[in-house]
C-alpha cells in the first residue's frame, strides 16, 4: 500500500454533543499562517447559533447541578484526552499560528496545564468566593457562588488553542454551559478540541463550538435573550460597542474585550471564573 | 372564537352514504370498500411537504394563524382550578407585551374543570373544549360516557372531545362505535363534537381512513388524531390521511368538517409543516381555526417566542414566557 490516498478530514461544528455541518451548508477556506490552504471549515449561520444556545440551555441543569467534584473529574478527563492528542494539537497550532515546533509544543503544554488548573478550581471556588456573613440579627447568613447560565464566548482570534482553553475552561469549571465562536481564521485547533470534549465524559451541549465569521454571528449571540453572559474577548473592534448595547437589552453579564490580545502564557487568576458566577445570599433564621 | 359554525348543506347525505349506515353489514362493506392508503406514498408526500421553506411575512402569517388554531390544553391528573385559570389568562393574552397577538381558539380541560374555564373566559370569545367519554381510555359503559358528556355540556363547554372505543373498532364492531358517536353527538346538543381516533392505537393508515369516515358518517364536527396520552401521537402522515377524508367528505356532501392533530406538536416548525399540509391536502379554506386546530400545551410558548423573533429581529428565550 505505497500509493494509498490519505483520508482528508471534514471539519464540522460541535453542537449538542454531535458534529453536524452548518445548517446553511456553507464552508470557508482556512489557511495557515503563510496563506497556504489548510482545510475547509464549516461556516456556521445564525440558526446554528440558535441551535447551539438551545443545546446549551438544555444541558445547563445537568451540568450546573452536578457536584463540583464531579465537574472537576470530568474536566480532568478532558485534560487527559488533550494529552493523548498532543502531537495533533502541536501540528495544528504550528500550522495555524505559524509557530516553530518548540514554541508550538510549549503552547500546547501550557494549554493542557491551564485546563488542569481550572479543573482543580471546581470544588474550591465556592470556598474562596463564598462566605458566611456576620449579620445583626438571629440569622445564619451565607453567600455561595452559582453559575450564571449559558455563556457566549467569542474566542481570541490569535491564540487558537491556548487562548481558547483560557476562556472556555473557566466557563465550564464554574458550572456554566458555553457557546463558543472559535477564532475565525484559525479554527482548526478548536475543532480538534471539540473532538476531545466529545470523547471525554463532558455531557453533550455543555460546550458548543462553532466556526465561522465572528462578525456575522456575534450580534446574534449578543442579542439572544437566552444567553446570560458574553465574553467579548475575540470580538472585532468595530463591533464592540454594538455588541455591548445588544447584550444590555437583555441584561447580560459582559466581559469586555481586552485592548489587545492578552499574553495567554501569563499565569492565570480566578478573575475569569468570578466573571461567570453569581453570588447567592441566604438568610436562614436561627432556632431560638 | 367560540363554537365554530360548520357549514351544513340542507340537502342531506348522498344515497351511498345513507346506505352505508343502514346496518352493520353495509357499514362494514362501505368502510372496507374505501381505497387502501399507499403507506410509502403518503409518508413520502408528507415528508416532502415538510421541507417547504416558509419565511418572513408568510412565516409571521403562519404563526398568527397557528396561534389562532391552538386548543390550549391541560389534561393532567394534577390539574387544579388555579392552573386552569392561569391557562385561561394566557389564552386571552398569549403574549402580554404584545396585545396584538391573536387569541387561541379554545382552552381544553377535563369536564370537572370546564366550569372554571367557562367562568375565566367569559366574554373573551374563546371557547371551552372539554374531553369526555372516559377520556383517555374510553373504557366505560355507554351510560357513563353519555353522563360525562352531558355534565361537560351543562358546565358550559362549547366543544366536546370524545374518544372512540378502539377495542370495538379494532374487533370490527363498527356499528357499535358508530352508534356511540351518534349518541354522544346527540348528548352534545349545540356543542361541537370532536372525535378522537387515537391513531397511535389503530396500527394502520387504512384503519385511520376507516375510523375517519366512520366518525364523519356518525356526525363528528372534527376528527382528532390522539389523546396525547399514547405514543405515537399526531404525525404528519396520519393527519394527511385524515385531511383527505374531510376533503373527500366535502366533495361528497358539501359539508365542511375539521381536523385536529394533538400531541407531540411542540415547536413552530412542526406547526408550520402541518399548515402546509392542510393547504396542500385539504385546501386553503381549511386554514382557519374553525376547521383546523392544534391540540397542544407547549406549542403556544414556542409560537410566541418565534413571533417575537420575527418582530424584534433577535432570538427570545424561555425565561420570557410563562411556565405552565
Amino acid at each position: 500500500m505505497t500509493d494509498r490516498i490519505a483520508v482528508a478530514k471534514t471539519y464540522k461544528l460541535y453542537l449538542g454533543g454531535a458534529f453536524p455541518r452548518s445548517e446553511s451548508g456553507r464552508t470557508y477556506e482556512v489557511t495557515d499562517a503563510r496563506g497556504k490552504f489548510l482545510a475547509n471549515a464549516a461556516q456556521a449561520s445564525r440558526k446554528d447559533v440558535r441551535d447551539a444556545v438551545a443545546a446549551a440551555r438544555k444541558a445547563f441543569p445537568g451540568w450546573s447541578g452536578a457536584t463540583a467534584y464531579n465537574r472537576g473529574q470530568v474536566l480532568y478527563r478532558v485534560a487527559e484526552m488533550l494529552q493523548g492528542r498532543r502531537e495533533q494539537f502541536v501540528a495544528e497550532v504550528a500550522a495555524s499560528e505559524g509557530l516553530p515546533a518548540k514554541r508550538a509544543q510549549s503552547t500546547v503544554d501550557t494549554a493542557i496545564d491551564r485546563w488542569v488548573w481550572y479543573a482543580g478550581w471546581t470544588d474550591k471556588i465556592a470556598t474562596v468566593l463564598g462566605s458566611t456573613n456576620p449579620v445583626a440579627g438571629p440569622y445564619f447568613c451565607f453567600t455561595v457562588p452559582e453559575p450564571t447560565g449559558v455563556v457566549g464566548v467569542l474566542a481570541p482570534q490569535q491564540s487558537a488553542l491556548l487562548g481558547l482553553v483560557s476562556v472556555l475552561a473557566p466557563v465550564l469549571a464554574g458550572g456554566n454551559t458555553a457557546v463558543v465562536l472559535a477564532s475565525q481564521d484559525r479554527p482548526l485547533p478548536a475543532v480538534t478540541l471539540s473532538e476531545v470534549l466529545a470523547t471525554s465524559d463532558l455531557p453533550g451541549g455543555v460546550a458548543n463550538i462553532l466556526t465561522g465569521r465572528t462578525g456575522e454571528l456575534a450580534p446574534w449571540l449578543a442579542t439572544h435573550a437566552d444567553v446570560n453572559a458574553l465574553d467579548l474577548c475575540g470580538s472585532p473592534e468595530s463591533q464592540r460597542a454594538d455588541l455591548e448595547r445588544g447584550a444590555a437589552n437583555t441584561v447580560k453579564r459582559v466581559l469586555p474585550a481586552p485592548a489587545g490580545e492578552p499574553e495567554w502564557t501569563n499565569p492565570p487568576d480566578i478573575r475569569r471564573l468570578r466573571g461567570y458566577l453569581e453570588a447567592k445570599t441566604v438568610w436562614h433564621p436561627m432556632g431560638t | 372564537m367560540a363554537a365554530p359554525s360548520t357549514a351544513r348543506s340542507g340537502a342531506g347525505l348522498p344515497a351511498e352514504l345513507t346506505e352505508a349506515t343502514r346496518d352493520d353489514t353495509a357499514l362494514r362493506r362501505f368502510l372496507h370498500g374505501l381505497p387502501g392508503v399507499d403507506q410509502v406514498g403518503v409518508e413520502q408526500r408528507a415528508s416532502g411537504l415538510g421541507t417547504r421553506s416558509i419565511k418572513k411575512a408568510a412565516k409571521l402569517w403562519a404563526i398568527d394563524t397557528a396561534i389562532n388554531m391552538v386548543d390550549l390544553t391541560t389534561l393532567e391528573g394534577a390539574d387544579t382550578e388555579g392552573k386552569v385559570r392561569a391557562l385561561c389568562a394566557k389564552a386571552r393574552r398569549p403574549d402580554p407585551e404584545r396585545p396584538d397577538t391573536p387569541q387561541v381558539a379554545t382552552v381544553c380541560v377535563y369536564p370537572d374543570l370546564a366550569e372554571v374555564a367557562v367562568d375565566a373566559l367569559a366574554g373573551s370569545g374563546i371557547g371551552v373544549a372539554s374531553v369526555a367519554t372516559a377520556f383517555p381510555a374510553g373504557r366505560a359503559n355507554r351510560a357513563v360516557k353519555l353522563a360525562d358528556t352531558e355534565l361537560a355540556v351543562s358546565a358550559g363547554a362549547s366543544e366536546v372531545d370524545m374518544v372512540i372505543d378502539r377495542g370495538a373498532f379494532l374487533t370490527g364492531q363498527y356499528m357499535r362505535v358508530f352508534e356511540e358517536i351518534q349518541a354522544v353527538k346527540a348528548a352534545c346538543g349545540s356543542a361541537h363534537l370532536k372525535v378522537i381516533l387515537e391513531t397511535g392505537e389503530l396500527a394502520t393508515y387504512d384503519n385511520v381512513r376507516r375510523a375517519s369516515w366512520l366518525a364523519l358518517l356518525a356526525g363528528g364536527d372534527f376528527i382528532k388524531t390522539s389523546t396525547g396520552k399514547v405514543s405515537p401521537a399526531a404525525t404528519l402522515p396520519v393527519t394527511h390521511v385524515m385531511l383527505q377524508a374531510v376533503r373527500d367528505w366535502y366533495t361528497a356532501t358539501g359539508e365542511l368538517r375539521g381536523v385536529k392533530p394533538a400531541g407531540g406538536i411542540r415547536v413552530t416548525k412542526d406547526a408550520i409543516r402541518y399548515l402546509v399540509t392542510v393547504h396542500e391536502v385539504a385546501g386553503p379554506q381549511w386554514l382557519t381555526g374553525e376547521l383546523f386546530r392544534f391540540g397542544a400545551s407547549s406549542l403556544l410558548n414556542d409560537l410566541v417566542l418565534q413571533r417575537r423573533t420575527q418582530l424584534d429581529g433577535y432570538y427570545s428565550g424561555p425565561d420570557y414566557v410563562t411556565v405552565d
